[in-house]
């Protein structure tokens, strides 16, 4: 038992508390009932808040490792600590791959559930919960074996519930068969937002992955220029010498806090220059690996230093499909505020799961990483909410670090179906976050 | 909880009624307040202050009396506003203070140590309180409102110079004290501010609104850093002032 300062990935707004590592069911089950406030975390991705809890409980769920063997339907039970990181590793010489992946690795299995995490096949293959076969889950009213048959309304208030159902021990999933570690990548460039946007909405469901990368730094013509890659897993016949290798450690790493000037408009602008010329204009078929083409970001470790000791912040909304003018209006209002943002992630909604809290529904989705600093930006990102909001959208959870209360019923109007899961297996709200205090999820 | 701009939704304000706390609590309602606990001496000033956070933004104010003067009365009030917020308490505010007429203070000893324990006395021990709250609830903020006065004391106002001077240090020695526990202390500095407590005086050099002051504060809140200084310019002129030889700093000051 260690008292911790813990933060999100974008190292706002830290808090302390009591950090414990349990080993087993038994032990979670111990801590639970020995505290009034508990959250579990995992490897600390989650951009703001979620995973952390001042002067509370919070259950690092590290040591709730273990893999079992893949079945040959690719079935798998892994413990709610075990990294996708981990699981690749074991998973991919045997010719398997986790069914969704986010654009990390170092995430937990748990935190995947609970963050219910999408990725570049989310048009295809929905998010990570549509994946999730069966689940344990240590509630203060006990451990509870949950599935999409079994308990139903706990299992979907648990995937993308941010921890506040009670602590996931062992999670199965079915995996993906792969023939081979390579990826075949098209890449496209697009000189602005509408010709990016159309060419999505009609030829992404060719693809199995496809994000496309925006600049929301440049204005007037060559607003909203983007590059656009789709992929799919390469067959034993697409690459010469098919291999199956798991992912490498990360070979640079960022030792100290950068001055929190570093990424200002400038640098990043030339960043970003930098970034859209470097892309070939238009190339079909070529290969890349998993992890070049999935987690380019895992190469470097603790990159989110390079922001400071201020840190940033990660916007991401989505908006139904009908709503593509709303992502060309945030890109505007953005690009005119002239507040700095790193090259903006792009992508197409397909169905969600009937999560009450899960993030995506049908449509668009757009997240930017902007570092904390310019006056302007809490006032611009209270625009964005508000032209989110009328368009039906919503913002993502494991992002957030600074959405307002009065507006989370209105984006997430299932919240009380959500409420009446969790109240039956946590009638006195033990289960909390820093996260869920500030966006009133469990009460005022 | 207070967001990642620093934005807090649930604040207690020592020395409610004061001009400037009442500016910040303006900017900070219409962010992200949810809660305001005001705790002063005039009941009439507090509910108004109080309904003023609401006008802003808020949906929960309330109030606390009490009596600077009397430090005894240091732990009840920071106790009770805690009690009325009845949450996570994101923000302090310690704005309690009082400039006086240095004329009429500097030989009177009973004047001049009222001025003492409201300026250092009472929120030194309201600060101890706060520590031992906010370090066991492992997350928030404490805004300690000193003075410009409080870098280099000077002749027409020493007693509140001093006074300042010595909460200014003391909030130093805290906020070091407060590494590694989720809370954090910032001081703001202030030069000379049009509000109730300088009315008559000129003035001087560097002199802001309230406004300015509120706007300084809450780009302070989002970048952590330990002094925000109102009008920011000051950190470099008193750098100046603060190695002056005494007859000069005489000099400038009397003018």
């Amino acid at each position: 038992m260690e008292r911790a300062a813990l933060s999100g990935w974008g190292r706002t707004s830290p808090s302390v508390a009591t950090l414990v590592t349990p080993l087993n069911e038994a032990d979670v089950a111990n801590e639970l009932a020995s505290s009034p406030a508990v959250i579990a975390r995992g490897l600390g991705r989650s951009y703001g808040d979620a995973a952390q809890l001042g002067g509370g409980l919070v259950i690092d769920n590290r040591d709730l490792g273990g893999i079992s063997p893949i079945d040959d339907g690719g079935v798998v039970t892994v413990g709610a600590g075990v990294s996708v990181d981990e699981l690749l590793t074991f998973a991919i010489p045997q010719g398997w791959f986790v069914p969704v992946t986010p654009g990390t690795r170092q995430v937990t299995i748990g935190g995947a559930v609970a963050a219910d995490v999408h990725g570049k096949n989310h048009h295809v293959d929905g998010s990570f919960g549509a994946h999730v076969t069966e689940m344990r889950l240590v509630t203060p009213s006990g451990p509870f074996t949950i599935s999409p048959t079994q308990d139903a309304d706990l299992f979907w208030a648990t995937v993308g519930g941010m921890g506040l159902t009670g602590v996931l021990t062992t999670v199965t999933l079915k995996m993906l068969r792969i023939e081979t570690d390579q990826v075949l990548v098209d890449t496209e460039r697009f000189a602005d937002l509408d010709g990016v946007m159309s060419a999505m909405a009609s030829g992404d469901e060719a693809y199995r992955y496809s994000v496309a990368w925006v600049d929301c730094m440049t204005r007037g013509k060559r607003m909203g220029r983007s590059i656009l890659t789709r992929g799919d897993h390469a067959t034993k016949g697409d690459v010469e010498t098919p291999t199956l290798k798991g992912p490498r450690p990360p070979r640079l790493s960022v030792p100290f806090d950068a001055p929190s000037g570093l990424l200002n408009p400038l640098s990043i602008k030339v960043f970003n220059e930098l970034w859209f010329r470097s892309a070939p204009r238009h190339q079909l078929g070529e290969a890349q690996s998993l992890s070049t083409f999935f987690h380019p970001l895992d190469g470097v470790r603790d990159w989110n230093r390079l922001y400071g000791r201020r840190g940033f912040v990660q916007y991401q909304f989505c908006v139904p499909g009908s709503a593509g003018e709303t992502v060309v209006d945030a890109i505007t209002r953005l690009s005119s505020s002239r507040v700095p943002s790193f090259l903006a992630v792009l992508k197409r909604f397909g169905a969600g799961t009937p999560g009450p809290l899960s993030f995506p529904m049908p449509g668009w989705t757009l997240a930017l990483d902007l570092p904390v600093g310019p006056a302007k930006l809490p006032g611009v990102l209270d625009d964005l909410d508000e032209m989110v909001l009328s368009a039906g959208g919503r913002i993502y959870f494991a992002k957030d670090a600074r959405l307002s209360p009065q507006k989370v019923r209105a984006m997430y109007p299932r919240l009380d179906e959500f409420l009446e899961a969790k109240n039956r297996v946590d009638p006195e709200h033990k289960m909390v976050s820093d996260l869920a205090r500030r966006l009133h999820l469990v009460g005022e | 909880m207070e967001n990642a701009f620093g934005q807090p939704q649930n604040v207690v304000v020592l020395g409610g009624s004061s001009d400037i706390a009442g500016a910040i609590m303006k900017k900070l309602c219409a962010a992200r307040v949810h809660t305001v606990v005001l705790a002063g001496r005039n009941q009439e000033r507090l509910d108004a202050a109080a309904a003023e956070a609401r006008e802003y933004g808020a949906t929960k104010t309330d109030t606390v009396l009490f009596d600077a003067q009397d430090p005894a009365n240091a732990a009840r009030t920071v106790s009770e506003s805690f009690e009325k917020v009845g949450d996570n308490v994101d923000l302090v505010i310690v704005a309690v203070g009082l400039l006086g007429d240095q004329l009429a203070y500097e030989n009177d000893p009973v004047l001049a140590t009222r001025m003492i324990m409201v300026n250092f006395t009472w929120p030194a021990a309201a600060l101890a309180e706060l520590r031992r709250r906010l370090v066991a609830q492992g997350s928030g903020r404490i805004l300690v409102i000193t003075s410009v006065a409080a870098v280099r004391v000077r002749r027409s106002v020493y007693l509140y110079g001093a006074a300042k001077a010595g909460l200014d240090r003391l909030c130093q020695g805290l906020a070091d004290s407060l590494e590694g526990t989720g809370v954090t202390l910032q001081i703001l500095r202030p030069g000379q501010v049009r509000s109730k407590m300088t009315t008559g005086s000129a003035d001087i050099p560097f002199t802001t609104g309230v406004n300015e002051v509120a706007e300084n504060v809450v780009r302070g809140l989002a970048s952590s850093e330990r002094v925000i200084w109102s009008p920011p310019i000051l950190r470099y002129v008193f750098f100046v002032l603060r190695h002056l030889p005494a007859p000069i700093w005489r000099k400038v000051m009397d003018r």
